[in-house]
């Protein structure tokens, strides 16, 4: 081996806890990176599977009744390739031994043939039995959170008949990657599941014999969706059409997408965070390793060393670093990944995974970090190859120390010489010292984002289910219902009070921009749901125009006073005009909101509401619960309780295994800045430190000069940390803005806490290794060697 | 007479002002010089007379600020970086009051760094055989002596079979006794290889070792002796 090779061994395994700090830096920024990268893409490449091998629709339209002939209609509407009818029914399940009330959604498959789109993934079992009428495939989610396996029975309310069926297979489909109930905002598989039966045994069921009430289409182009919806819409109207729509505003891909935009986000800002943190402090620390060694590169230039070979030597053991972590680093993310995406796996139920490294996202992580610490090292070369070697290898002159602010403002009589060195050597450097200050500051930033979204979560919840929607239970009804509705709530075991309202499914346009959403009606003055302003105080409804929530104004750019076009998607379809009165703060889900009379006023209909909020005493509830099973006209009924539950579940499921990475990454990223620091600083000053050794400073006086520098610069460094902490926070909660919820920035006390802990014990674990280090500092050696 | 040898260097209007801190120092003022293949110069003068600097430019470790240097005919104060490296890595051997040692290489190593990159160099163990190390090449810096340490320097410079050997304050951290040995070690390379070879010292004495004595003084050539006969390094006393 070489000389100068077994120099770089030599050197690396004496500075071997340096370089581990180094590398876990690496290791972390590029973890996260592949982590997050290998699961976004794993996602997408799956979905783009599933979807395309399970032929996910591309256009879904809903009607009230239409006889199977018109299929032959929609089928010759250009640009479409593949039609399959189905009847699609909301019912009522019941589930032995379970009391709360369950609602599904009934969906049809051919008899005869597998359907031709939204295949079923069969899990378990098998497919309908053409001549039986009692067999039923139930979705996988609701068959494991009820332990139901083929051959098990469950009740189902049809039509307000009650019928028993009989489980013969469980199966995923991509139209209910997301199952959930109309309204929910969040999945609850154990009171809301989808089931698929038999085409000709539905129909018998729900009375659609040889009509059907929903449609699917393929397109040989998603480009032709928008002529194909106005062709159907026209087709289907006098069919009682709700508005055909497309894959944008099909609830299962609206959601998913909205997931994969906050799965992107994640994967997009962590890893950017991280990498970029660990990339600078790699520059830094390496230009800093390589300045220590001037005396080094001067005595190596004046043997003949050319500044090619000495770049290439110090490059060697800057790279050996680099790719000893960045390979760890891809190891360890792929690992993480591999977790993570099962995670999401589950959470998603996709019925397979198509998870693998893609050479952009190593190669990235490859190059940056490459790139940071070639750049390093080529800043610290640059200024010693500008030395002459006789220069280089001179000791420094002496630096130019000046009295500090501090003493020239006359309060050098509070300080010690010690304190009065640590000022005057930050003072000295303040570039270092502040390069020292943004590393940590960096560190202490990035513990914060893996934990503020608790809190967070919490402030929403509270604000949602505390302050607005207060009720017990809220039904929803199968249809637009009389007033008359009330009398029978209002008579219900428990039911202390009752607030009704009217949701109507419409697409509100203003100018160029449009979005699908529901129109609320609600009564003026009611208790149960309450709107908020800005400041989370009371809205009352104006007895005219709309009021809508912050997120929906935004996405519609509209403002109090502009005119919006509303084009209601049942019934008989009007397209009517209202004015935006003014916006709600709603953290979860996006809504339109009018007085009811109002609103029943606008659709020029009677008084007519869709469903109600109920308050209700707890000792009543199993009997409530029965008795509302047994009404037909109840389509649904959730649980606020049950719904605070769902909530923080999911978040839970996708959140926690994420944040807890990111948490743990961002500490080992904070420890290796620090520990860093002090090492450098230890190895830049210990000549220094040992001379004052000798002059009668005690170990623990010289300790202190260092260390007392390192830990101002600590302290100088949290409030900083606590900056960019939030303005990260601010950047993902910018970006992670949805129709499903919008995080509001709010950093608990205890985040910063913990971030300030992080750096403040990282300090204390430097300092006293280091300690360790000045116990041992040989005087007489390190006054000899003249570095 | 020397003069009638080769000449190895010629230097002319040598100047070298640099900055320290705050000041500009004036190193040089005007200095004019030849040196010759094969004789033992020692540059002698109080610290700041520009001895160091005069012994950097000629190693190629530093350029003048004005007037001419030659090697062999070739003008070294218009070299780029890349000459004056090839120059220093072909033709100079240095040693350093302070060794220069690479603390993380052993004695064999620290001559080996420089023999790698050498066209034809003596074994390293040959080089430390010539300076009475041959029982030391396994020990890394911090296990030798400061003897021991600058006597590695010295095969070190050696090693490369350089044509010029320049040594700045060679023995000024060393004792009496081990100097002497470090300059016995230094005068046999210059009679026995025929090394060219130019020692800095402030101490008068070395000077009698020497074929010619160049005193420096304030950045000027004060005056040259020629000495008839040279002392033996073990004749020394200081």
């Amino acid at each position: 081996m070489r000389a100068l090779d077994r120099k770089l061994w030599r050197e690396l395994w004496q500075m071997k806890g340096q370089a581990i700090a180094i590398a876990l830096v690496i290791i972390s920024g590029v973890a996260i990176h592949i982590m997050f990268g290998a699961t976004l893409d794993a996602l997408r490449q799956t979905r783009a599977r599933y979807y395309q091998e399970y032929r996910f629709a591309d256009v879904f339209a809903s009607l009230k009744r239409a006889p199977e002939s018109l299929q032959a209609r929609i089928a010759a509407i250009p640009g479409i390739v593949e039609v399959e009818t189905r009847v699609v029914a909301g019912v009522n399940l019941e589930v032995a031994g379970f009391t709360e009330p369950i609602t599904g959604r009934l969906i049809s498959i051919p008899d005869t043939r597998e359907p031709r789109l939204n295949r079923l993934y069969l899990r378990q079992g098998r497919l309908t039995a053409a001549d039986r009428n009692d067999e039923v495939i139930v979705s996988e989610a609701f068959a494991e959170a009820h332990r139901l396996e083929p051959g098990a029975k469950l009740r189902v309310v049809i039509n307000g008949r009650r019928q028993a069926l009989t489980i013969v297979g469980t199966a995923l489909s991509p139209e209910y990657i997301h199952q959930m109930r109309p309204g929910s905002i969040f999945p609850d598989y154990r009171r809301y599941g989808v089931l698929w039966m038999g085409r000709r045994a539905l129909g018998a069921a729900y009375g659609m014999e040889g009509a059907f009430n929903d449609v699917v289409m393929g397109l040989a182009n998603a480009h032709a969706a928008p002529k194909v919806i106005d062709e159907l819409d026209r087709l289907l109207t006098p069919y009682g059409g709700l508005g055909a729509h497309d894959r944008e505003d099909q609830s299962s891909h609206r959601f998913l997408t909205e997931e994969f935009r906050q799965i992107t986000l994640s994967a997009t800002l962590f890893p950017t965070i991280f990498l970029g943190v660990a990339v600078f402090l790699l520059n830094v620390v390496v230009s800093r390793l390589i300045g220590m060694q001037r005396d080094q590169i001067g005595t190596l230039k004046a043997f003949g060393y050319g500044n090619g070979a000495v770049a290439l030597h110090y490059l060697k053991l800057v790279l050996l670093i680099v790719l000893v972590g960045v390979a760890v680093g891809i190891g360890i993310g792929a690992w993480l990944g591999q977790l993570l995406a099962a995670l999401y796996m589950d959470f998603f139920r996709f019925p397979f995974l198509d998870y693998r490294l893609t050479l952009p996202l190593v190669l990235g992580a490859l190059l940056l970090n490459l790139g940071a610490a070639v750049a390093g090292t080529a800043f610290a070369l640059r200024a010693a190859f500008a030395l002459r070697p006789a220069e280089a290898m001179r000791p420094e002159p002496p630096a130019r120390y000046r009295a500090t602010v501090v003493e020239r403002l006359g309060l050098q009589k509070w300080l010690s010489q010690p304190n009065r060195m640590i000022l005057r050597h930050i003072e000295r450097r303040p570039f270092k010292s502040l390069l020292t200050v943004l590393g940590i500051a960096l560190g202490c930033g990035i513990t914060m984002v893996g934990r503020f979204q608790e809190a967070t979560i919490n402030h929403m919840v509270d604000v949602h289910y505390k302050l607005s929607q207060r009720e017990d239970l809220a039904v929803t009804f199968v249809e637009p219902t009389s007033w008359r509705a009330i009398g029978s709530l209002d008579s219900l075991p428990g039911v202390e009070r009752v607030e009704v309202y009217r949701a109507v499914p419409v697409r509100l346009r203003f100018e160029q921009r449009s979005h699908r959403t529901t129109l609320k009606g609600v009564p003026s003055g009611g208790d149960l749901q309450r709107l908020l302003d800005a400041d989370l105080r009371l809205l009352t409804l104006p007895a005219d125009g709309v009021v809508l929530t912050d997120y929906l104004g935004q996405l519609l750019g509209v403002r109090p006073g502009d005119r919006l076009i509303v084009e209601v998607l049942e019934g008989g379809r009007p397209v009517r005009e209202v004015t935006v009165a003014g916006l709600v703060k709603e953290y979860l889900g996006v809504a339109g909101y009018m007085d009811l009379a109002g609103l029943n006023r606008l659709l020029r209909e009677g008084p007519a509401i869709s469903g109600a909020y109920l308050a209700v005493d707890d000792r009543d509830r199993p009997e409530l619960y029965r008795r509302l099973g047994e009404i037909p006209r109840i389509a649904g009924t959730a649980i606020r309780e049950q719904e605070i539950r769902n909530f923080h579940q999911t978040m839970e499921q996708t959140m926690l295994f994420f944040t807890f990475i990111a948490t743990l990454f961002a500490v080992i990223i904070a420890f290796g800045v620090i520990y860093n620091s002090t090492r450098i600083a230890l190895t830049e000053r210990s000549r220094e430190l040992a001379s004052l050794r000798v002059l009668g400073f005690t170990r623990g006086e010289i300790s202190y000069i260092l260390l007392g520098e390192l830990g101002l610069l600590a302290l100088l460094a949290i409030p900083l940390g606590f900056g960019i902490g939030r303005a990260i926070c601010a950047v993902f909660v910018n970006g992670a803005q949805s129709e499903l919820y919008r995080i509001p920035l709010i950093i608990h006390p205890s985040t910063y806490a913990f971030a300030a802990t992080v750096v403040l014990i990282s300090a204390l674990l430097s300092g006293l290794l280091a300690r360790r280090k000045l116990d041992r500092l040989d005087l007489i050696a390190v006054l000899k060697t003249r570095d | 007479m020397t003069d009638h040898r080769d000449r190895v260097f010629l230097a002319r209007g040598l100047t070298k002002i640099y900055p320290m801190g705050e000041i500009q120092v004036q190193a040089l003022r005007g200095v004019d010089l030849e040196l010759f293949a094969g004789e033992f110069v020692v540059l002698l003068g109080p610290s700041g007379s520009g001895k160091s600097t005069l012994l950097n430019i000629l190693g190629g470790l530093d350029s003048p600020s004005s007037g001419a240097m030659q090697y062999g005919g070739r003008d070294l104060s218009v070299y780029d970086d890349a000459e004056l490296t090839r120059y220093r890595r072909e033709h100079v051997g240095f040693v350093f009051q302070f060794y220069n040692l690479i603390p993380s290489l052993t004695a064999r190593e620290n001559v080996a760094l420089v023999t790698e990159i050498a066209r034809n160099p003596l074994p390293p163990e040959e080089a430390l055989t010539l300076v009475g190390l041959a029982d030391r090449l396994d020990h890394f810096p911090a296990q030798l002596s400061g003897g021991e340490q600058q006597r590695v320097a010295i095969a070190r410079a050696v090693a490369k079979r350089p044509e010029v050997l320049l040594c700045d304050e060679p023995t000024g951290a060393l004792d009496v006794q081990t100097g002497v040995l470090v300059l016995a070690v230094i005068d046999r390379v210059n009679r026995e290889l025929g090394t060219t070879t130019v020692v800095i010292t402030h101490n008068a004495a070395i000077a009698a070792m020497a074929d010619r004595v160049i005193h420096l003084s304030n950045g000027l050539i004060a005056r040259i002796d020629h000495n008839a006969q040279r002392q033996a390094p073990h004749e020394i006393v200081w």
